[in-house]
Parts: structure tokens; C-alpha cells; sequence
């Protein structure tokens, strides 16, 4: 499709709110699987539990460690008391799990029955002896992926203040790999390997080789990763003191990031997300940046994943992408697709916090520029409906979108791609561009392959939306 | 509070979207937060519907807990009324809604004052009953709210079809196979010589209800959906109704010579029973299956059921009367049905299970050690914990329970199908089994693909660790790949560098 206009800035909007997501207590099925000696508990319904165990498919027979404290009728009506029936299940799991943490997960229902998780927790803690970090992961108030922000945001007030000095070391888990098995004096020696720059923390979820992987990139810049919000185990968390440097992986993390500042009084390196090879190399020079770093061969660092990506690329050169929103990594996935010589049409989205997204909306806009493509439109809590009206009149190359609308786009002609994918899938930093790709290509090379077939649109009519 | 890891029956709306969508162009409005439209993932999903599933939410955020829904409901009704201009809208009240306490029946009368078609509050309770007992209750809702409006109206149908007719009450979206199982309804039907008058509710058109008293009888074939509008029916309509699920082969030529007495009841003389006898004797495999000696060998082995009032109690006489299997426990996650459940199964099993505890049900197991399961997707994988074979007769599915394939659980086809599931988990654990006695398999494992000598690669620590995070089933190709970039690049230790490298030459 050409543009007819061409934008000379983002342009921003806002729709309904009707629109489908995943209900953010689904961060319990990646986050119990990262804090390892943790347990989630979602108090809430039926209609959470079956959320759950549909939405997490197999991993739900993985004895995980998670459950519901399911409310019935007396706990709504409170003729039970709630603290007697939490302390009571919390017993039962510190008895088989023998956990490190219990991280509550309040749920619609207990906002509208006004139960005081944040009350309680202190109280039940100290009486059973487990910390207990409360967290509103809730749908009257966010989408998906924000559901590990107030995670985080609520065990960032669990992160130690000050370490002693002895024990510092060890707390660092990241450091701890990767100076296994070495000598005291090769570490040292290794010590002077890092520029000489105040304490950086970073925050998000990732998986562990992927941690692995962007620990490294900033060592080859000299910069020491002093901590990880949230570490492999709970009792890793990193300590923060103020004044400490933080630094965002994934862009749904707006209120940890002020949690971070405000609370902690950290100072937050505003930086473009390290998704896609620009964004990697962008964020890299943020964090030098800030520290008066010289960036060494990030340059080349990124050519070079750029020529290994040249393959798939050609198949979207040129093509059009909307995505309809239900994840907030939208901005920056746009931003890559649009780098990789993508047009694109629609950027729906959950929630935009411009403060904390400038540095990739600065990119994402600088990028169009670059590409010279006109400036997608940013549709905050977008309608599915209307965007289902618009996908039909643009008729774009791929539509990314939640599963409940990808099978009847598909059944019209229209390739999708399942947003959901994209939050489990690694993406992160140089290495992981080409996983992205592959996501993003494959309904376009499924399709190639079964294009002599004509078997393109199979709804009888124009079937109603 | 109870903590709960798994549930059987899911919550009270699921069973009311269920039965909105199964009908053609009526569509159902959640009064919900965001998020808790998941049932259409599940459907487009399970089912690989090729529509939109005709379910929205009317959302409820911060400003609904503060001012309450005020116009929004309504206006989305509404609105939907007039983008798709369905027959009827369902307001589908959820766990949320149930609490907040908002008069939803006013936002329906409101909204019917500018609606179109018809606006209907489903009338569950997100406390007090599951998807099955709401799936149900909407149903008989619904035909009756019809049934009603067309008898005011004087529309409804003076007498009976000409030839004797049917409804099949209870084929729905997302249910067990009912897609198949229908399909050898009709069948079976039309062997009989009986008209299929409705379907309900899959496919049906709302429109249509009122001609559900032209039929002679209904057929329920689900103990779970559709009994509450057939003894409606009955009530308002006289008609008879037939709730002998056919599944398997006794079950079978039960609720055929049921039928045959309903009719002859009507004064039209049918004989089914040269029928039943060519069925069983000759065309189902099922009976000569159990007289083979196949099925001698499964005499007396052990097998533990659970399931789906329907589903279990049907396999357990199945599996005891037909098969001669020792069914050594048989049980039910709908509680609220137990009493049905003992009477049916009480004389084929040594003991009897009502629970919707899945620990429960995974401990029985364990203590009774069967030789195969039949039950759910739980138990499903309580059996491989196990390393016993399960085979899947009820809800809850995955999507492989959704074949494409002609699988029906009912009528002589049914039988068929049932017999190959049966055999097939027995014979599979037997050769699991025997093989473990000759010593398994081969056992020479193949270590290279391709490239010759084993490694002359060294793996640093930080990269053999790296490498043992890696996911078994791909650590193998990760590992070849990593090497065949060191090699050609002619390195000769492996480190994280190297690992991270080899990622993105290969792309993999």
C-alpha cells in the first residue's frame, strides 16, 4: 500500500479499550519458571485458574509452582477471614514447596472485594517466616506483559540496601558464573578488564542465556553488570543503593522503573530496548554513554548481523505489517521490522508511557526517517473491531496479532503472526535478531510455499466480522 | 479459599459462551475485565474456527469499579446490534460482574429498547455453578425464551411432522468430540428412518426454536447439556424424551429400542430389532472385536476411569460388559451429579471416585497401579509420570483431542473408534513392557550426524553449562552445530564467545 499521507511525526490515538490480551497474572508461568526457589500464589477465581491452565498448555503438568487460593462464596461474602484462609494455604505450601518467597498475585476480585494483600503480607510473613511480596497483576488495570512489572515493582522494596562487603560478591550470581571454576587473582586481574564506572543494575525477565548473552556484550564495553532485577533465585535479588544506575531490557516496564527512582532513588538510563540489532546497538551506546564510555566495534558488531540476516530480510523488504497490540514490545518490534525495510501501517498497543519508551520512540521515529517510510500510527487501547475494519481495507502483508483473531485472518487471506510468541521466544541483543526473524517470516515463507495452490481465502462469503 | 492446581469444569460464563457461540449469528457480550475473552482463544484454537468468534467483552476497568458500568454496557450492546445485526445477544455476566452487584437485567430492557434483535441475560451464577450446569441452564434459557415469545406470538407449529422426528438436544462448541458424534446422529437417524426435525444448539438459528414441538421426541445425548430444555419440553409440550447416551454397544440398542417405544407410543409401528442385531453382529466391529482374541488377552487386566459423567460411565460399562476388562475404580468430576453417577456405574467397578481434586484422582491411580487409564488430559499425564497409557475419553482437551479425522464416541461408528482407543492403550503398555523384558530397544546410541571424529572440541566450563541449559531436544543439534563452526573456523576450544558466534553464523 502507498501512503497517501505522509506523517512528519508519530501520531498518537486512542480507542475503546476493547481489544484482546492476556490477563497479566500470565506472568506467573514465565516468572516461577526464572526465580527458581519461588512460588506464586493468584488469589482469585475459577475464571483465573482456567485462564491459567489453558493459557500455560503443557507446562501446567510440570508440577508447577504456582496455584490458585480459589475464593468461593463465604470468602466473597466474608464470612471467612482472610487471613486465617491465606495463612492457612500458606502453611500448606510452605509444608510441600518449602519455598524462598511467596509472591501473591491479587486478582480482579480481591480489588473489588478491597482485600488488603498489602495489609496482610507483613503480618502472615512474620508469623510464618516466608517473605511474602504483594503484587496487583490484575485486568481492571493492566495487559499482560505489565503483570511482571508489578512483580518487579514489588520486589524491587525487597532488594537489599547495602551488602557487606564480603558478601557482596557472592550475592552476584552473574558474576559467580562467569568466574566459575577460576583462580581469586584471575578475577582480580579480570576486575581490571571493566572501565571504572558507578554500579549498573539492570531490570526485566529474561531467560538465563539470554542474560548471559547481553552480560557479555556490555563486558566487551567494559561495563560490569552489578545486578539483575529479578536474579535466578530470590534470595540473589541484587542489592541497590541509591544513586545506582538502572537500565530497562523490555519496554513494559514503566513502573518498575519508577518504582526504581523514586523508592530506591536509582537513576534510570532511558535507553532504546536491545530488540533487533539496532536496538542492541543503541541501548549498548546509551549505557556507555551515560558512563563516558567509548563504544568499541559496535559498528562493525552490527553490519555483520545485519549481512547474516540479509536472507530473510528480502522476504519482507517492502511489505506492510500491523500489528494489533496486546504486549506493549510493539514499539520496538515496529521499529526493527521498519529497519529490516518494512512499512508499517498501525502500531496498536495496551498502554504507552512516552516518558519511559522516549529513547525508542526517538528511534522509532528517527528510523522511519532514515527508511524514509511515513510515521506509523500509535493506536493506544485499540478496538478490534475497528482495527479488524481497517486490516480489511489495507489489506497488509502480515497482521501481528493475539491468537483469537489469527485463524479467521488467516481463513480471509490475511498471513498472521501470533503476538504471543514473541514474549516467550528469545529477542534480546545480537544474537537473537535472527530469532525474531524467523517468527516474523514464517507465516510469509509457509504461505510462499503454498501459494501455486490457490487456496487463499477459505470463508465461503465475505463472512461478517 | 481452597488452593487448587487444576480444574476440571471450568467456570459458569465458558458454559454460557459456549452455547451462545454454538448458534448461528447470536452473540455473546461479557461483562468482564480485560483479558477474560480467553474463550476465544480456546475456540479458534481447539477448534480451528475459521470465523471470528462472536463473543466481546464490555470491559471492566478502574472507572466501572468507581461509577459502575453506566451507559457502556448498553451502548455496546447496541452497537454490536447494529455492526452485526445477530438474532439475539447474550449479556454473559462473569465472576467479576457477580460481585460487583449492577442490575444487568435493567442494561438488558434498556438496550432492547433500541436493539434490533433480541437482548437476554444469561441467568448463572458464577458461584454456585460450573460450565456444565451454565451451558445447560443457557440452553433451556434460551428455548425457552423463544418457545415463549412464538407461543404469545401464535407461531408455534399446530402437530407433528408427518414422518416420525427428532431434535438432538446438546451438541455444542468446544464439547468432547460432539462435532463427530453428530454427524453419526444423523446417521443413525436416517438408518432408523427418523427426520432430524433441530439440531441444537450447534449450527441452530434461534429463529428456528420454535419449531422444536414439531418433532416426536428429543434425543439428549449428553448427560451434562440439554436434559434441563428436554424436560422443559416435556413439561410445556408433552414431549418425550430419550437419555440413553448410545455409547457402545449395549448402550446403543438401549436407546434405539428406547426410541422405538417412544414412537410406537405415538401410534407408528417400528421394529429396530433386525436393525440392532445386523448392527451389532455385523456392521459394528465392536462386538466381534470382544469375541476375538485380541480381546481375550485383555480379561481381567486393570483399568481406572475417570471422566465426564457421560464419557466415564459409558467407557466403564464398556470396558466391564463388552470387553471384560477389571475396572478396578470409576469416577466423575461432576459432583453435583454424583447420585446419577453411582446408580450407573455401582455394579461394573470395584470402587467409585467423585472428586474434582486432580491429587486425588493421581493417587488413586498410584495406589491401584492399572494396566491402562481412561480419563482426561490430567490423567492423561498422571500416566506418563507413571508410565502407564492413557487413553483420552472427556474434557478437559487439548487440541489433539479436536481431530480432523471422522471420530465419533457415539452410535455404531462410535463403537469402532472406542474399541481402537481401548486396545491400543493396552497393547501399548504390553509392548512397552515386553520390550523392557528382552532388554528395550537397541541400545547403541547414535552419538554423530555426519561429521566423523568425536571431539577433538574442547568445551570450556562456561560453555559446557550453557550448553546444558539449552533444551534436551535440540542440545544435540546446538552442540553439532557449535562444533562444525569450530572446526571450520579451525578453533579448538569452545567457548561462550565461540557458542554465541556459531548462533549467529548458522542462525539456529
Amino acid at each position: 500500500m502507498t501512503a497517501t499521507q505522509e506523517p512528519t511525526a508519530l501520531t498518537f490515538e486512542c480507542e475503546t479499550g476493547n481489544y484482546h490480551t492476556f490477563c497479566p497474572i500470565s506472568c506467573v508461568a514465565w516468572l516461577y519458571q526464572k526465580i527458581e526457589d519461588s512460588f506464586f500464589l493468584v488469589i482469585g477465581t475459577k475464571t483465573c485458574g482456567y485462564f491459567l491452565q489453558n493459557a500455560m498448555g503443557v507446562m501446567i503438568f510440570a508440577e508447577p509452582r504456582y496455584a490458585m487460593a480459589e475464593l468461593e462464596e463465604g470468602d466473597i461474602s466474608a464470612q471467612l477471614n482472610d487471613y486465617e484462609e491465606l495463612k492457612r494455604l500458606c502453611l500448606q505450601i510452605k509444608r510441600d514447596r518449602n519455598p524462598s518467597v511467596i509472591v501473591w498475585i491479587g486478582t480482579c476480585t480481591t480489588e473489588i472485594i478491597k482485600m488488603d494483600l498489602e495489609g496482610l503480607a507483613p503480618k502472615l510473613e512474620a508469623e510464618i517466616g516466608i517473605p511474602i511480596v504483594t503484587a496487583r497483576a490484575n485486568g481492571l488495570d493492566y495487559a499482560f506483559t505489565q503483570g511482571e512489572d508489578t512483580v518487579l515493582a514489588a520486589m524491587v522494596h525487597k532488594c537489599p540496601n547495602k551488602a557487606p562487603e564480603a558478601e557482596k560478591e557472592d550475592r552476584n550470581a552473574i558474576q559467580k558464573l562467569l568466574n566459575f571454576g577460576r583462580k581469586k587473582e584471575e578475577v582480580r586481574a579480570e576486575e581490571s578488564e571493566y572501565a571504572d564506572h558507578p554500579p549498573l543494575v539492570l531490570f526485566g525477565s529474561l531467560p538465563d542465556p539470554v542474560v548471559t548473552n547481553l552480560t557479555l556484550e556490555l563486558k566487551k564495553q567494559g561495563i560490569k553488570i552489578s545486578g539483575w532485577l529479578p536474579s535466578k533465585r530470590y534470595t540473589e535479588l541484587p542489592v541497590i543503593e541509591e544513586g545506582y544506575y538502572v537500565c530497562g531490557v523490555n519496554p513494559f516496564l514503566s513502573r518498575t522503573a519508577t518504582t526504581l527512582m523514586r523508592r530506591r532513588k536509582c537513576k534510570l538510563i532511558g535507553a532504546p530496548f536491545p530488540i533487533g540489532p539496532d536496538g542492541t546497538r543503541a541501548w549498548i551506546e546509551k549505557i556507555c554513554s551515560v558512563f563516558n564510555i567509548q563504544p568499541k566495534g559496535l559498528e562493525e558488531r552490527e553490519a555483520q548481523i545485519w549481512e547474516s540476516l540479509e536472507d530473510y530480510i528480502k522476504l519482507i523488504r517492502g511489505k506492510s505489517v500491523f500489528f494489533m497490540g496486546d504486549n506493549l514490545l510493539e514499539i520496538s518490534l515496529a521499529r526493527f521490522l521498519i529497519r529490516c525495510g518494512m512499512t508499517c501501517l498501525e502500531i496498536g498497543i495496551p498502554y504507552m508511557d512516552k516518558r519511559y519508551q522516549a529513547g525508542e520512540l526517538a528511534l522509532l521515529e528517527k528510523t522511519c526517517k532514515e527508511m524514509s517510510v511515513s510515521m506509523p500510527k500509535i493506536v493506544e487501547k485499540p478496538d478490534n473491531y475497528n482495527q479488524i475494519q481497517r486490516i480489511q481495507e489495507l489489506k497488509p502483508d502480515l497482521v501481528i496479532t493475539g491468537m483469537a483473531h489469527a485463524n479467521p485472518l488467516e481463513a480471509r487471506g490475511i498471513n498472521t503472526k501470533w503476538s504471543v510468541e514473541f514474549t516467550f521466544a528469545q529477542i534480546h541483543g545480537f544474537t537473537n535478531a535472527r530469532d525474531i526473524l524467523e517468527l516474523a517470516t514464517r507465516p510469509l515463507r509457509r504461505n510462499n510455499n503454498l501459494k501455486e495452490l490457490g487456496w487463499d481465502k477459505l470463508v465461503k462469503e465475505e463472512a461478517k466480522v | 479459599m481452597k488452593l487448587a492446581y487444576w480444574m476440571y469444569a471450568g467456570p459458569a460464563h465458558i458454559g454460557t459462551l459456549r452455547i451462545a457461540s454454538s448458534f448461528k449469528n447470536v452473540h455473546a457480550i461479557m461483562h468482564a475485565p480485560l483479558g477474560d475473552d480467553y474463550f476465544n482463544v480456546m475456540r479458534s484454537m481447539l477448534e480451528r474456527e475459521r470465523d471470528f468468534t462472536p463473543v466481546t467483552a464490555s470491559i471492566v476497568d478502574r472507572n466501572v469499579l468507581a461509577r459502575g458500568s453506566q451507559e457502556k454496557v448498553v451502548e455496546n450492546i447496541i452497537r454490536k446490534d447494529q455492526e452485526e445485526t445477530p438474532d439475539l445477544i447474550v449479556l454473559t455476566p462473569t465472576c467479576t460482574s457477580s460481585i460487583l452487584q449492577e442490575d444487568l437485567q435493567n442494561f438488558v430492557e434498556r438496550a432492547q429498547m433500541e436493539s434490533k434483535g433480541d437482548v437476554m441475560l444469561a441467568d448463572v451464577n458464577h458461584y454456585r455453578v460450573n460450565e456444565l450446569q451454565a451451558a445447560d441452564k443457557t440452553l433451556s434459557q434460551i428455548v425457552q425464551y423463544y418457545l415463549e415469545k412464538a407461543r404469545k406470538r401464535g407461531e408455534i407449529p399446530e402437530g407433528k411432522t408427518e414422518k416420525p422426528s427428532v431434535n438432538i438436544i446438546g451438541i455444542t462448541t468446544l464439547g468432547f468430540h460432539n462435532q463427530h458424534d453428530c454427524t453419526e446422529l444423523k446417521r443413525l437417524m436416517a438408518d432408523l428412518g427418523i427426520e432430524v426435525n433441530e439440531v441444537i444448539p450447534e449450527g441452530a438459528s434461534v429463529q428456528n426454536l420454535k419449531n422444536l414441538p414439531h418433532a416426536w421426541f428429543n434425543l439428549v445425548p449428553y448427560r451434562e447439556v440439554g436434559l434441563m430444555a428436554a424436560r422443559y419440553l416435556e413439561q410445556e409440550f408433552g414431549m418425550p424424551y430419550v437419555e440413553i447416551t448410545p455409547m457402545g454397544v449395549v448402550e446403543t440398542a438401549r436407546c434405539i429400542r428406547k426410541i422405538g417405544q417412544v414412537i410406537n407410543a405415538q401410534g407408528v409401528k417400528v421394529d429396530y430389532e433386525k436393525y440392532i442385531e445386523n448392527q451389532t453382529l455385523y456392521v459394528s466391529q465392536a462386538a466381534w472385536f470382544s469375541r476375538s482374541i485380541d480381546c481375550q488377552n485383555l480379561t481381567g487386566k486393570k483399568a481406572v476411569v475417570f471422566g465426564d459423567n457421560t464419557h466415564a460411565a459409558a467407557l466403564t460399562k464398556i470396558l466391564a460388559r463388552e470387553m471384560g476388562i477389571h475396572v478396578v475404580l470409576a469416577g466423575t468430576y461432576c459432583k453435583y451429579d454424583a447420585e446419577w453417577f453411582k446408580e450407573q456405574v455401582s455394579e461394573y467397578c470395584d470402587e467409585i471416585l467423585i472428586s474434582d481434586d486432580n491429587g486425588v484422582i493421581g493417587d488413586a491411580i498410584a495406589r491401584l497401579e492399572p494396566a491402562a487409564i481412561f480419563g482426561t488430559q490430567m490423567e492423561r499425564h498422571v500416566g506418563k509420570r507413571l508410565n502407564i497409557p492413557c487413553g483420552v475419553i472427556s474434557a478437559p482437551i487439548h487440541i489433539q483431542n479436536f481431530p480432523i479425522g471422522y471420530k465419533p464416541f457415539l452410535g455404531y461408528e462410535g463403537t469402532n473408534q472406542i474399541a481402537d482407543l481401548v486396545y491400543n492403550s493396552f497393547t501399548l503398555g504390553m509392548e512397552d513392557h515386553l520390550l523392557e523384558i528382552f532388554g528395550g530397544h537397541d541400545t547403541k546410541e547414535v552419538i554423530h550426524k555426519g561429521i566423523s571424529a568425536d571431539s577433538d572440541l574442547n568445551w570450556n566450563k562456561e560453555a559446557l553449562a550453557e550448553l546444558n541449559k539449552v533444551p534436551g531436544f535440540v542440545r544435540g543439534k546446538v552442540k553439532r552445530n557449535t562444533e562444525k563452526f569450530a572446526r571450520d573456523r579451525g578453533l579448538t576450544e569452545i567457548t561462550l564467545e565461540v557458542m554465541y558466534a556459531a548462533k549467529e553464523a548458522v542462525g539456529a
